[in-house]
């Protein structure tokens, strides 16, 4: 009984903690982003920052692509096969169109991106922790949470929504090509429709839930590469765990900002 | 007058006490060597000595500031008075050589594009890297890194100059070759030199005062000549090269013996 107590609280404890770092570590990051700004913050962070957008953003687009195509053919095909046994396959135009602009569009890019970044952050810091260069920006008198987090941070928060935006477009023009195929409906058509069932709101929404997902990967990739002790297979294990943790904690955001959306909006 | 005060300085990782009040006083514009062997605490007291780690207790005052209960501000100030070459050099990878010297100088300066240019070419060409300066840390010899790490530590022309076991991993030519580097600029900058080490041909060549650190406690402070000339017996064993006094005589067999044994009792 002792030690099941004792795990719960060094479990508990442990979760404190980590809240408590990610926390702090957040704050810092959001007091450095004037740092990375371009023009009023310093040039050569922005140029990082640029860097970390190509990395982050540009470079992912193909996978994210891919992965909005495919799940915009299986969204469609799933739901035209239950609804056109009730002769209203023209609401899987209204499926696809509402189903990524709220939800999938952003939670496929936060998905994809934790597993690319968010990753390559972790395993980045991890190593300039093993290999003390972290400890060397410091007695240079740099701040490694403006040196090395802000630029990644503000990256992020920039790039995450547009390749939203872009896995959005790219599920419903995959939605789009199924229904050409399966009813013969024109793509200017199948566009006004998807036009006509989406509001502003939905993608706003989204909007909102890609720039929490952006922060969550940035802040826990980064802390988890902080946290590396020790050698090498330290920053595998932060890897995974940075990969884990981003994943589940999109997932929890997204449930919550879902949650949020549907009690306020007026049925 | 001393740029360093290292007064009563405790530290403890895990109740464990690494180092034991500890007093030191590092005057301007010498060489002092910290010397000792592995596991004595040197490391310990020079991640200390650049406001990495708080201790327990104890104060270390850099040119009178307390860095051990400074602000962040302050700490900041106090580095950019500091150049520190790593034991692993912690260059970074993604920059080239010039870019690496650079950094502290683009940052931390004002200095206009062609000055820092001619800077970095100056400092290269001192440590004898002028023609590598297009190339990254990758593509360089373990000696040429720490050489381009010294360039780096030295790019802002500090008042102290930190080197953590320099001649470590290196040939004895090259690690001399090193020796001789720090001598010519401690000379020609009239620096403050510390030098972690363990290398006894290295300290003697290029210390003026050399602490002999054991067990997390000094043995002895003095010149080359004292510590030399020191009947202590650890400081003999030491200098001497003598192996600890085993109390098993022949290890080997006595393993054996025992697994002999306990062989035996399993059957």
């Amino acid at each position: 009984m002792a030690t099941f107590v004792e795990n719960v609280g060094r479990s508990t404890l442990r979760g404190i903690d980590y809240v408590g770092s990610l926390s702090i570590q957040s704050y810092a990051s959001i007091r450095s982003l004037g740092a990375v700004l371009p023009i009023v913050g310093n040039k050569y962070r922005w140029k990082a920052s640029v860097r970390e957008m190509l990395q982050v953003g540009v470079e992912a687009f193909p996978m994210v692509a891919l992965m909005a195509i495919c799940a915009g053919f299986i969204l469609a095909m799933q739901g035209a096969a239950e609804l056109r046994r009730f002769g209203a396959l023209h609401f899987v135009i209204d499926l696809v169109a509402v189903g990524f602009t709220r939800e999938l569009g952003p939670l496929l890019t936060a998905i994809a991106v934790s597993g690319r970044s968010g990753s390559a952050f972790s395993a980045e810091i991890g190593t300039m922790r093993v290999t003390e260069e972290i400890d060397a920006l410091r007695v240079m008198a740099f701040d490694p949470i403006e040196f090395v987090l802000a630029p990644k941070f503000i990256a992020a928060l920039i790039v995450v929504p547009c390749l939203s935006v872009l896995s959005n477009a790219c599920g419903i023009m995959a939605g789009g090509i199924f229904m050409f195929f399966s009813t013969h409906l024109s793509l200017g058509l199948y566009i006004r429709y998807v036009l006509n069932s989406i509001e502003l709101r939905d993608v706003v929404m989204g909007l909102i839930k890609s720039v929490a997902f952006a922060a969550i990967i940035v802040q826990v990739g980064c802390l988890e590469g902080f946290r590396v002790r020790g050698g090498p297979d330290a920053v595998g294990r932060s890897t995974t765990a940075a990969v884990v943790k981003s994943t589940f904690l999109v997932t929890l955001a997204d449930a919550v900002f879902t949650a949020i959306f549907y009690l306020t909006v007026k049925h | 007058m001393s740029v360093i005060s290292i007064r009563d300085l405790v530290v403890e990782y895990d109740g464990r006490r690494i180092l034991d009040k500890l007093n030191l006083e590092i005057q301007a514009g010498e060489i002092m060597v910290l010397l000792g062997g592995s596991g004595s605490g040197k490391s310990t007291l020079l991640r200390h000595i650049l406001g990495l780690e708080r201790p327990q207790s104890g104060n270390v005052l850099v040119k009178e500031t307390d860095i051990t209960t400074c602000s962040q501000l302050e700490l900041q100030r106090v580095r950019r008075s500091m150049g520190v070459a790593f034991q692993s050099a912690t260059l970074f990878n993604s920059y080239s050589l010039e870019d690496n010297v650079a950094l502290p100088l683009r940052e931390h300066t004002l200095l206009a594009p062609s000055i820092v240019e001619l800077m970095v070419s100056m400092k290269l060409a001192v440590v004898g890297l002028g023609e590598f300066a297009k190339l990254h840390p990758q593509e360089l010899s373990g000696g040429m890194k720490k050489r381009a790490a010294v360039a780096r530590a030295w790019a802002l022309d500090p008042e102290i100059l930190v080197f953590d076991e320099p001649s470590a991993g290196l040939d004895p030519i090259v690690a001399a070759d090193l020796d001789e580097l720090i001598l010519i600029l401690k000379q020609a900058c009239q620096m403050t030199v510390i030098v972690v080490t363990h290398e006894l041909s290295s300290a003697f060549r290029i210390a003026d005062r050399i602490a002999m650190l054991h067990k997390g406690s000094f043995l002895a402070v003095g010149t080359k000549d004292e510590i030399r000339n020191s009947t202590h017996p650890h400081i003999r064993q030491f200098l001497d090269r003598v192996p600890d006094k085993l109390e098993d005589t022949n290890p080997v067999e006595s393993y054996f013996e025992r697994y002999l044994q306990q062989q035996e009792v399993t059957v």
